[in-house]
């Protein structure tokens, strides 16, 4: 029923981009919603020293980085003493498995997810399904997105790049719900048909926000009331998580979520902040039975190894980057072609997938640093993403490249064309002879030069260039020469 | 070797600059200095601009207010604690002007279709609330069971205004929690919603529909 | 957003400009009235012969030992403890934000800090440091303000460039919708990414046409070139010019003001 994200080829980023910015409707979709995102997000951190709280959540995150595999242990201990039981994957498939193996114990066929975002890097429900197990969305955006047999375009808000008409139509389509306008109706209409499945449901799957080592506590951050369902519900609760999901105090949190939520969508809370600490308890009436935690590494610990690449470790997950991205508002979400989209997939991806499948996503970028600015746990994005430049053509000798497929975009010629603008620029002499013949030759300057002026007219070659104005003015002045 | 041991050999075996936690500055999050009132005041601002509702009330007269939110949405019927003061109290007084009271007395196993499908309200404690971003802080207990904030179309929920926090750090810290946390603890900030749909705001989506809020104010001599 | 907080010193003597390549081979009128201005204000201005660019092309594009060389070359032009005037927020945010991880761990490394250390935007320079005084000469004129991203975000000058034109008492500043949106330049993102870039300067275009103003001002020649080079392309009733250029001529060169 879903689409696996593995049959996109993420290195058709130019055709899936260019067909998107083509397209009028995703244009205004994406570009209304981000638009939006933006001054709510301002709004709601009208209040707040922002600068001092993003220096907490940077550190906050740091800090338990620093102290990763000690914190990880500790999780699981505090979490196995409240009676939750803990898993560990090397990578999605193995996480995939973990997941599947226990649903096959308990003889589940039907799985009700929360939102997860660690689950679409696993492709977690094309594996159940693939396993003759159910697995349903509850998350609207996401139970939409599953409808029209799509990826999410952000990890936000998934369904972000519909717009109601699509939605009632795909509705319409693949659940009879009659055709409407009124969002209210809509949404009625996939209550009434999720509580159905929430009752019947076997297993519960979810993502994690936070993991509090110090307690054992997961948390999870949502507005529909679907994730309480999904983990409230069902006999069994598997969650689902990265392993940099850690915190090390539960007073961690509370920057963290002051943050995420306003970062993402301008709200100072969300509706609900669930906060998981053991499995029902003998007198209590409601609650799984069950509770797993499985904790996917799938190329974390590769980039925990690099002092700056690690910085990609700390996301929350807010999506302030993409809605900031002034590329991501053009080309929205899908045209990426990977699980997390804008600029933190860019960052993101190039680790899990490799530079020679990502090779087009860290030049996507103006670099103009929107998405650091807004980040609530100060990831340098845009030097992150210059430094995957780097590895994807080998271009500095002091420090190697780390990241698989490093390299794969080096050509000769291009190369071979920037040892040549270096040895232009390297010597006063030699550029100050190539200016003054480039402007002295302006009148031979093309009028078209390739891609720049299929959009813009090329810019002139002026007169003479600042080296020889200035010559000139300080004769005139008879001012100092240096 | 297991994945367990592979993963933490991977990061134990880090390779780089050694990591040091740099020190953390909650001060900007701290001393969020607000009077009883400027609370309480913040607490239904905000929980009214996500259209949570708030009423203030007295000791003497919550259930009045009650029974009217009730009638006016036409409840049949009530979920109710039974050992928490509030249950018990309604299940003393025996109003005529309340709906019948129902009762989360055995494993959801046992009533889920008439849970999902039958109860119209709820009614819960909370352990306080939050000013800042007007939420209620709830703990569930066997008393008062998970779901019973979650599945009804409405929630009402009482909170005496003395346990207002200015913030969640706050609450937490003068409530121990990292001593021990619950099975399920939450924040509730607002009826279910949505803007899945084109960010149109849509309310009820799993969840109640609506949150109505008794914030119960005592004169200043009286106690509980 | 603020961005790097900084103090501003008291007037100096003298002061280095580095002009930058786009300026010395597109706009170096610019880069004359930067030199101007400073000049108006008292100051000497040295421009090191030498000097040709900031590197930042190859660093953007990955070649960061094709950067970091010719970043060294100019590192040696700046000898004296006198500030480096850059006439852009970008050569300048690569300078003074970049160069300190470009040199890191190599011999030249203190000097990077301290080149980076020294340098200022033109124009943050000319508010902050020189406290100018602008006494507007023109006709009444309508212009839109673009700051560059890197303006913005690296140097933390976005409220310079209004501040400035503010001086101007014949000058209406209108201000664009999605102010802090990038242009789209880029440097080789504008011809990696044509289409993406292309749909940006676009609705830049779009939004500075749409203040009704038939002439914008910024303070990076990327920016300029790109925006100016679509509203030509484009038919766009839009043309641009670096603020420099129209801070000098608006203010009657040489006579303009009382320093």
């Amino acid at each position: 029923m879903s689409q696996s994200p593995h049959q996109i080829d993420v290195r058709e980023f130019h055709p899936r981009a260019q067909a998107a910015i083509n397209n009028p409707q995703i244009r205004r979709n994406f570009r209304k919603a981000m638009d939006g995102l933006i001054s709510k997000r301002k709004l709601a951190f009208e209040e707040w020293d922002l600068e001092s709280l993003r220096t907490l959540g940077a550190n906050v995150r740091l800090k338990a980085l620093s102290r990763l595999p000690e914190l990880l242990v500790q999780l699981e201990q505090q979490l196995v003493a409240n009676g939750i039981q803990v898993h560990w994957a090397n990578d999605g498939d193995e996480a995939c498995h973990i997941v599947q193996a226990i649903c096959a114990r308990r003889q589940a066929k039907r799985v009700i997810k929360g939102k997860s975002m660690v689950s679409e890097e696993m492709e977690l429900n094309h594996y159940l399904e693939q396993h003759g197990i159910e697995a349903l969305e509850s998350d609207l955006g996401e139970y939409i997105v599953q409808l029209a047999e799509e990826t999410p375009s952000h990890i936000i808000m998934p369904a972000i790049h519909k717009n109601t008409d699509e939605i009632s139509e795909l509705m319409h389509d693949k659940t009879g719900t009659e055709r409407s306008h009124d969002v209210e109706y809509l949404t009625a209409s996939a209550r009434q048909q999720l509580r159905e499945k929430f009752m019947k449901a076997d297993v519960g799957v979810s993502g994690v926000n936070f993991a509090v080592a110090e307690t054992g506590t997961l948390c999870l951050v949502e507005n529909e009331g679907n994730g309480r369902l999904t983990t409230t519900v069902p006999s069994c609760h598997i969650a689902v998580t990265g392993i940099e999901k850690v915190v090390a105090n539960l007073e961690d949190v509370a920057p963290l979520l002051a943050l995420l939520t306003r970062s993402a969508t301008g709200q100072h809370i969300t509706t609900y902040f669930n906060m998981i600490s053991s499995p029902r308890r003998p007198d209590e009436l409601d609650g799984p039975e069950e509770v797993h935690l499985v904790l996917v590494d799938n190329g974390r610990a590769t980039v925990y190894q690099d002092d700056e690449l690690l910085d990609t470790l700390r996301c929350i997950r807010c999506g302030a980057c993409m809605n900031h991205c002034p590329v991501y508002a053009r080309v929205g979400g899908h045209a990426y072609g990977t699980t997390y989209p804008g600029p933190i997939g860019k960052i993101l991806m190039p680790h899990l997938l490799g530079l020679e499948e990502t090779r087009h996503l860290p030049t996507a970028s103006s670099l103009c640093g929107a998405c650091g600015e807004v980040c609530p746990v100060r990831i340098p994005i845009p030097d992150l993403l210059v430094r995957l430049r780097q590895e994807s053509v080998d271009g500095d000798h002091l420090h190697p490249a780390r990241v698989r497929g490093h390299g794969s975009k080096r050509s000769k010629l291009e190369a071979m064309a920037w040892r040549g603008w270096r040895w232009m620029h390297t010597s006063g002499n030699r550029y100050r002879l190539g200016t003054r013949l480039a402007t002295r030759l302006r009148a031979l300057q093309p009028r078209q030069l390739g891609a720049w002026t299929r959009y813009r007219s090329a810019p002139r070659l002026a007169r003479r260039s600042l080296h020889e104005l200035v010559r000139e003015h300080q004769n005139q002045q008879g001012g100092p020469q240096s | 070797m297991s994945a367990r041991e592979q993963i933490l050999q991977r990061l134990r075996q880090r390779q780089g600059q050694p990591l040091q936690a740099p020190p953390c500055d909650f001060s900007v999050m701290e001393h969020r200095d607000w009077s009883p009132e400027e609370k309480l005041e913040r607490f239904e601002r905000t929980l009214e601009s996500v259209h949570g509702e708030v009423h203030r009330v007295n000791r003497a007269q919550w259930m009045d207010r009650l029974a009217d939110v009730l009638s006016t949405r036409g409840a049949r019927n009530l979920l109710a604690s039974t050992s928490h003061w509030i249950g018990q109290a309604l299940r003393d007084a025996q109003r005529e002007d309340l709906p019948p009271l129902l009762t989360y007395d055995r494993p959801i196993e046992g009533w889920k279709p008439e849970l999902f499908n039958s109860v119209d309200a709820s009614i819960t404690s909370t352990r306080g609330g939050i000013a800042e971003t007007g939420s209620l802080i709830l703990w569930p207990t066997t008393d008062e069971p998970r779901l019973m904030s979650l599945v009804p179309p409405v929630h009402i929920a009482v909170l005496d205004a003395r346990e207002l926090y200015p913030t969640f750090l706050d609450a937490m810290r003068a409530q121990h929690w990292a001593a021990g946390m619950p099975t399920n603890a939450l924040l509730i900030s607002g009826p279910s919603k949505t803007a899945d749909i084109e960010q149109t705001l849509a309310y009820g989506v799993h969840g109640p529909k609506e949150l109505i809020v008794l914030v119960i104010e005592d004169e200043p001599d009286s106690s509980p | 957003m603020a961005g790097p907080t900084r103090i501003y010193p008291s007037k100096p003597a003298k002061v280095y400009l580095f002009g930058t390549c786009l300026v010395d081979l597109l706009y170096p009128e610019a880069g004359l009235a930067g030199i101007q201005l400073l000049e108006r204000e008292g100051i000497e201005v040295l421009f090191p012969q030498a000097q040709t660019c900031c590197g930042q092309p190859a660093y953007t594009s990955g070649y960061h030992d094709e950067a970091r060389a010719v970043a060294a070359a100019q590192l040696d032009l700046f000898p004296e403890d006198w500030p480096i005037v850059v006439p852009s927020g970008s050569c300048g945010g690569m300078m003074r934000t970049h160069y300190p991880a470009l040199f890191k761990d190599t011999p030249l490394q203190a000097r990077a800090n301290d080149v980076a250390e020294r340098v200022w935007e033109l124009t943050d320079f000319l508010l902050n440091v020189c406290r100018i005084q602008l006494y507007d000469l023109g006709e009444p004129a309508t212009v839109a303000m673009h700051t560059s991203c890197s303006a913005r975000r690296e140097m933390g000058v976005a409220a310079v460039g209004p501040a400035l034109l503010g001086q101007l008492k014949n000058v209406t500043v209108k201000e664009q919708a999605r102010a802090e949106e990038c242009c789209g330049f880029g440097g080789t993102f504008a011809v990696r990414h044509p289409e993406i870039s292309g749909a940006m300067v676009n609705e830049k275009v779009a939004a500075l046409v749409d203040t009704g103003a038939r002439q914008f001002v910024t303070t990076d020649c990327g920016c300029l070139m790109n925006i100016a080079g679509h509203a030509e392309k484009s038919l766009q009733p839009l043309s641009g010019q670096h603020i420099l250029s129209f801070l000098w001529e608006r203010t009657g060169g040489k006579g303009g003001t009382s320093a």
